[in-house]
């Protein structure tokens, strides 16, 4: 059992308070996942040629501004680093590769969590209330945001291991259920050149996605092909830079429910997680059938 | 009426307040506010009471009811009114899926529409669905009867047993040893008096019924190679 949650904002009045609902939201998912929690907030893009990436150190009193310091002189690309709790977005007009050449040889045990001109990833062991302290999700503001309580069944309880996984630039992935052929596409995957960094079976999804993304799939036919290739129980929350997609496996075992306002889209595994929303009684509620993508995205 | 507020009282206390009422109790109406999608709202209920729960609530919610008219004026989570024995569950927005789950009797009303697995294992309990059913509804079915206003998902009635369905609108696919079967006056009868208690629209002439080809519950000898 997880919990996975998403907020949509339409109404841009309401972007300054995107982290104090997610994190509402999240908290009401305790119960279904207290081993770890996350969330990927899409907010402040960086400038045209610059990209953010969200980096974790297990210290809590790593260095981040002289990593940056290093970082921008060795790739000649103006960077900077703001610390949030034990993860760090580093703003840089630095190339994909570059960055994580540089980062993976400098500094092996810093972990990318999430990469991209808009997402950062946030991520760590313990219940939602405390993860969303940690890292002051009530004062973070945004566009849209997807979160994740974990239970975990399948790998490790780590910071590595919560979700959302983003494998790809801008593509985040929270998944509750399980699947079951994840090894041998993460091997297909890998071979395909995308990488991992664990052994987690949702990361394999997300994985999927990013290169199905990288073929030239909308985020829809990704997830419309997934159908065919994912074999497992999932209900997936899946956010790019637009907005974010909602699919369950054709058997439609794991939870989700969906609601709607002028104001957001939410989805939560649970009502719970939707109730505390504002204006959540006079939303369209409905559970999304299974095999069927939902997805919503700024026009 | 007597007003419980979820927002001050646990979802403990409210049942074990509604559990302890003795038989002869004059506080009969109830009204629950602030439900917040919590769980298990109103489970076990054994007395004739009238409940009104005002917004979307959880799980399970009024479970192994007996007697009481319970009305949820929202969405009601997975396995509303599972179990049910007598009295009524009336959701007036949509339900999560397996609403009515393996119900022995009473009436179940989903003003819009029920999800997956809608009547599973039903044992005699009456569902009137006013939109439509997601798929596996009336899974094992057992008895009973699901009217379906809207339109049914795939797989309706797989593996049935003497549960009767009747669906106005299209049906995605039947399951295994379900068949569409004749509607005779008393079908029609049958639709009228049902969508008449649950106060919903419907032309029972539109009405087409489904029932068990009773192929796949009987041990048949011709098929004990298959065994």
């Amino acid at each position: 059992m997880c919990g996975i949650v998403g907020l949509f904002l339409k109404n841009a009045a309401l972007r300054p308070d995107l982290g104090r609902h997610l994190s509402r939201m999240l908290v009401e998912m305790g119960d279904r996942g207290p081993d770890s929690a996350g969330f990927a907030v899409y907010r402040r893009p960086a400038a045209e040629g610059a990209v953010k990436i969200t980096l974790f150190h297990p210290d809590p009193a790593f260095h981040w501004e002289a990593l940056a310091t290093a970082f921008g002189l060795a790739l000649d690309a103006a960077t900077t680093a703001a610390q949030r709790g034990n993860h760090a977005v580093l703003t840089t007009a630095a190339a994909e590769a570059p960055a994580r050449a540089w980062l993976a040889r400098q500094h092996p045990e810093v972990r990318v969590m999430g990469f991209g001109r808009s997402i950062e990833v946030f991520k760590d062991m313990g219940g939602p209330e405390a993860v969303a302290r940690r890292f002051d999700l009530a004062g973070m503001d945004g566009t849209h945001a997807l979160g994740h309580t974990r239970m975990a069944t399948e790998s490790a309880v780590t910071t590595e291991h919560s979700h959302p996984f983003a494998v790809g630039s801008e593509l985040c992935l929270v998944h509750n259920g399980s699947l079951s052929n994840h090894n041998r596409l993460r091997r297909n995957l890998a071979r395909a050149g995308i990488r991992f960094d664990t052994d987690n079976d949702s990361e394999v999804a997300a994985g999927y996605f990013a290169h199905r993304l990288q073929q030239g799939d909308s985020l829809a036919d990704a997830m419309r092909a997934g159908l065919d290739d994912l074999d497992g129980f999932y209900t997936f929350a899946v956010g790019t830079r637009e907005g974010f997609a909602v699919l369950r496996d054709p058997v439609a075992c794991k939870p989700a429910i969906l609601a709607e306002t002028d104001d957001w889209v939410a989805m939560g595994s649970e009502w719970k997680a939707i109730a505390p929303l504002p204006g959540a009684d006079r939303a369209k509620v409905w559970e999304p059938e299974p095999a069927t993508v939902y997805a919503w995205g700024r026009a | 009426m007597i007003t419980v507020d979820l927002e001050e009282t646990s979802v403990r206390d409210l049942n074990q307040r509604l559990h302890d009422l003795p038989g002869d109790t004059n506080e009969r109406t109830w009204t629950v506010v602030n439900p917040g999608g919590r769980h298990a709202l109103l489970a076990g209920l054994t007395l004739p009471l009238a409940v009104t729960v005002r917004g979307h609530v959880g799980y399970y919610c009024a479970g192994m009811n007996e007697a009481a008219d319970v009305v949820i004026d929202g969405h009601a989570g997975v396995g509303v009114a599972e179990n049910i024995m007598s009295g009524s569950v009336r959701v007036r927005g949509n339900a999560s899926q397996a609403a009515a789950a393996s119900g022995h009797g009473g009436l179940v009303v989903i003003e819009g529409d029920a999800s997956a697995r809608c009547g599973i294992s039903m044992k005699g309990v009456d569902i009137v669905v006013g939109g439509s059913v997601g798929h596996m509804s009336a899974f094992m079915a057992q008895a009973g009867r699901l009217v379906v206003c809207g339109d049914a998902g795939g797989d309706l009635g797989d593996s049935l047993y003497e549960a009767v369905i009747y669906v106005q609108g299209t049906v995605a696919s039947l399951g295994a040893d379900c068949e569409e079967q004749p509607m005779a006056d008393a079908d029609r009868a049958a639709v009228a008096e049902l969508l008449a208690r649950a106060g919903i629209a419907g032309d029972p002439a539109r009405f087409r019924r489904y029932g068990s080809a009773r192929q796949l519950y009987h041990f048949h000898v011709d098929h004990a190679d298959a065994y």
